[in-house]
């Protein structure tokens, strides 16, 4: 074997510390693998000097500090390649020198050793809740076997979303998965997904975050509360350890890529929800883990007397549109779509990525630009919650560049109030279920992202089960969380054995899921809501790492029925391109049976828009490859039942029956291909139900030809 | 950690003993490539490897991958239930053809 070095740089200059080092690549950001060592790189435009400190893996003294010299600065960026130093066992971090200025927005502080925001792998929080060591940063091993695996690319308008969170999905012990709570135990329920049918899992944050860094408790059990849903981030690179199986032995980024090479192998894409709008810093008085250390004034939206603006309502906000922390942004996308496959975003709290430095509205904020051009980011997804705690909102406004899709807050509340009988809602629910061509005009119907829930908020059961928040296990007196939700209990709070009351709550759950599913645009579940997930009333569970908010797998067989009817819904979406229109309606195309979306009422052809008549009748038609493509749905929020006309077909065609909310369990919906005649002209839609019918040919086409 | 290589009739068995990580993986690759023989069978035993790491686990594939290329017939045995949990929940279980036991895998090997 050759003794020289393979490169000309693969040998140190200098002694440092006892370490060889020399001048490192200034590019790529971070702690990175190199013949020999490990090459460390780190920015800081404000900084006055920069010291590289190294442990080794689990002790809390240094293994060594080094400084880095002159020489070895290109800009403002220190680089340092270190050799002999095993990247799979050290930790490391840096201390910044530089003016202690809040009024002039600068907070170096030399006592901390800061995370590299570019770190890999964060360690000091390796298991779930366990013990709180220091912040370090660490080396992630970035070779993967991956096979033939790349990013899925489904067309937006096929997808059907299901929000999930990796520990609440599989932690509780009804889950039956050997690694509960983490990447591996989702992958055991990939069979599960699959056969609910939905093609993309939105995970909420898997960033590196503190689980432990919330500081109240539980009045009714005493006992600490965690910041279990994570928005608030530390390390931006970093899969979160506490997630993994293997996090104490620092493998979660191994974990987590084989977790999306299953999903992708099931045909399951992965949107990560990222919260760039704010980081785990706080304000003033909160900790100083990274960014505050480095380069404060350029991290963060600061007032001009050097406070930090709060349009994220969590005490800081990240600034965006600086060109550094765009950089950041770009870097670390590229980063989850690169390594590890991620086929979209959805960006938390997006508007506050449209806000200048000094927190205005920008109409082209260039981070926004620079990630919708992006070329390694042409096939993700990029989902905005366009709205921020600031009070910019911007659902139909946000700057999009023909790439963003958004969160429909207004499909959300629209679809509610119809379904819970407010008057004067039908003709916005026209809009709604066309996929808000009034919001997304010039763009496509999977520009919306339609939900009804989401983490945020009340449960699709509790949905139907309450009509105010109950959060008092949150500590905060029931005052965090949102009082606007639109909710009914079907006339008694909370549970109930009144049998009526339980029976219209069945109807409405699925009365929310039939507009959801058979909406234009890109339909949004929440992990659990298919079978009745209650969080007991509580609609802000962001910090309820307890049975309350994990998925409850028992309700599965609870509520078999509610699953069945979910499952078919997914699958009569999937088989109806009438459902999943890429474009906003042309109308009439002339060479086919009808337009592609017209108005009926008690009589075909005549819509009754009146607002009292709480009465929604469709019928959406395609003409495709397939044949020709006709669903009629009817959706009554009325107490009283309607005999709707139905609009006559072709001869040789007659309407089937697949969905009828008002019938009882197990005859409510019927399996996409097998749905049943119905006899006559006419159909007959009970109170507070929905009818989807579908046309189909009455003698097969063998028969005919 | 120890190699230590035994015949047990046309399979070469080599037990990994000890901990396979970044500080052993290197010289564990090495002497891998020297014992594994080209065309021929192999076992590789792992009923007394006490601790794997991500390096170790990247050893022990690329072992096995060139194996397979050198067209030696290879598996694995007597992975602990620690081993195959690490093994199992990052995906790299999947790639290796496992036996229970030395004598399982000679057997398998053998047929």
């Amino acid at each position: 074997m050759s003794r020289s070095p393979e490169r000309l740089d693969a040998f140190p200059t200098h002694r440092i510390a006892g370490f060889g080092v020399r001048a490192g690549r200034p590019l790529p950001f971070g702690a990175s693998r190199v013949p020999g060592g490990v090459n460390f790189s780190v920015y800081s435009a404000g900084a006055t000097r920069m010291t590289l400190v190294l442990f080794r893996r689990g002790e809390d003294e240094p293994l060594a500090e080094l400084d880095f010299p002159p020489e070895f600065v290109v800009g403002a960026v220190y680089s340092m390649t270190v050799f002999g130093l095993d990247a799979e066992t050290v930790e490391y971090g840096y201390r910044a020198d530089g003016p202690f200025d809040p009024d002039r927005g600068h907070r170096f502080d030399r006592r901390q050793v800061l995370l590299d925001p570019y770190a890999t792998l964060v360690h000091g929080r390796d298991s779930w809740g366990g013990q709180r060591r220091p912040l370090r940063s660490g080396v992630a091993l970035d070779d993967f076997d991956w096979e033939d695996d790349r990013q899925l690319r489904l067309p937006s308008e096929d997808l059907v979303i299901y929000e999930a969170h990796v520990r609440g999905f599989t932690r509780h012990p009804s889950s039956n998965v050997d690694q509960p709570g983490t990447f591996a135990g989702l992958v055991d329920k990939i069979p599960y997904l699959k056969s609910l049918g939905v093609n993309a899992i939105e995970l909420m944050p898997v960033f590196e975050y503190d689980e432990l860094d919330n500081e109240r408790v539980d009045p009714n059990t005493g006992k600490p509360l965690h910041n279990y849903w994570g928005y608030s981030t530390i390390g931006f690179f970093a899969p979160k350890a506490g997630l993994a199986a293997t996090g104490r032995l620092g493998m979660q980024a191994d974990e987590f890529k084989n977790m999306v090479k299953q999903l992708h192998r099931a045909g399951i894409e992965v949107i990560l929800d990222v919260v760039f709008n704010h980081t785990a810093e706080g304000n003033e008085r909160g900790p100083t883990l990274s960014f505050r250390g480095l380069d404060n004034s350029v991290y963060y939206m600061l007032t001009p007397d050097g406070y930090y603006y709060n349009f994220s309502g969590t005490g800081n906000t990240l600034n965006c549109n600086h060109p550094i922390v765009r950089g950041f942004v770009l870097d670390c996308l590229r980063h989850w779509a690169s390594q590890f496959h991620v086929d979209g975003f959805r960006f938390d709290l997006a508007a506050i990525l449209a806000r200048a430095p000094d927190g205005a509205p920008i109409p082209n904020p260039p981070l926004l630009e620079s990630l919708a051009a992006d070329p390694v980011l042409r096939d993700c997804k990029l989902i905005a919650e366009a709205w921020d705690a600031g009070g910019l909102y911007q659902v139909g406004s946000f700057p999009n560049y023909h790439r963003f899709s958004e969160w429909n807050g207004k499909f959300r509340d629209t679809v509610r109030r119809f379904v819970k009988g407010d008057a004067g809602v039908a003709g916005e629910l026209a809009t709604r279920l066309l996929g808000s061509p009034d919001l997304y005009r010039g763009r496509a119907p999977t520009a919306s992202v339609n939900f009804v829930t989401a983490h945020d908020g009340f449960t699709l059961r509790d949905l139907v089960s309450y009509n105010g928040k109950h959060n008092e296990a949150n500590g905060e007196g029931n005052r965090d969380g949102d009082n606007d939700n639109n909710s009914w209990n079907c006339g008694v709070e909370g549970d109930t054995d009144d049998k009526h009351v339980l029976a219209l709550r069945d109807r409405q759950v699925r009365n929310l899921l039939l507009l959801l599913l058979t909406s234009h645009g890109i339909p949004m579940l929440v992990a659990g809501d298919e079978f009745g997930r209650t969080q007991r009333g509580n609609n802000n569970a962001y910090c309820q790492d307890n049975e309350l908010s994990w998925v409850d797998w028992s309700l599965a067989e609870t509520n078999a029925g509610l699953l069945r009817f979910t499952r078919a819904a997914i699958a009569f979406r999937r088989a109806h391109p009438a459902l999943r229109r890429p474009w906003h309606l042309r109308g009439h195309q002339g060479d086919g049976l009808f337009p592609e979306v017209s108005w009926h009422g008690e009589r075909a052809w005549t819509p009754d828009w009146s607002p009292g008549q709480r009465l929604l009748a469709a019928l959406l038609y395609c003409h495709g490859p397939e044949g020709h493509d006709c669903v009629y749905l009817a959706a009554n929020a009325h107490w009283d039942g309607r005999e709707l006309e139905l609009p006559a077909l072709p001869d040789g065609m007659r309407w089937h029956l697949f969905a009828d909310t008002a019938q009882p369990d197990g005859h409510d919906v019927h399996q996409p291909g097998e749905e049943p005649p119905i006899a006559g002209d006419r159909v007959r839609v009970e109170p507070r139900s929905t009818v989807v019918l579908v046309a189909r040919q009455t003698e097969s086409r063998s028969e005919r030809e | 950690m120890e190699l230590e290589k035994q015949m047990r009739g046309p399979v070469t068995v080599i037990a990994l003993n000890g901990e396979l990580d970044s500080t052993t993986a290197p010289k564990v690759q090495q002497g891998l490539d020297e014992l594994v023989p080209v065309h021929g069978m192999v076992l590789l035993d792992l009923s007394r490897t006490t601790y794997m790491s991500s390096a170790g686990l990247r050893v022990l594939l690329l072992v096995y991958r060139l194996c397979q290329q050198m067209g030696t017939r290879v598996m694995v045995s007597g992975i602990s239930d620690e081993v195959r949990a690490v093994m199992a929940a990052t995906g790299f279980l999947a790639f290796f053809t496992v036996a229970d036991s030395v004598d399982e895998g000679v057997e398998v090997l053998a047929a």
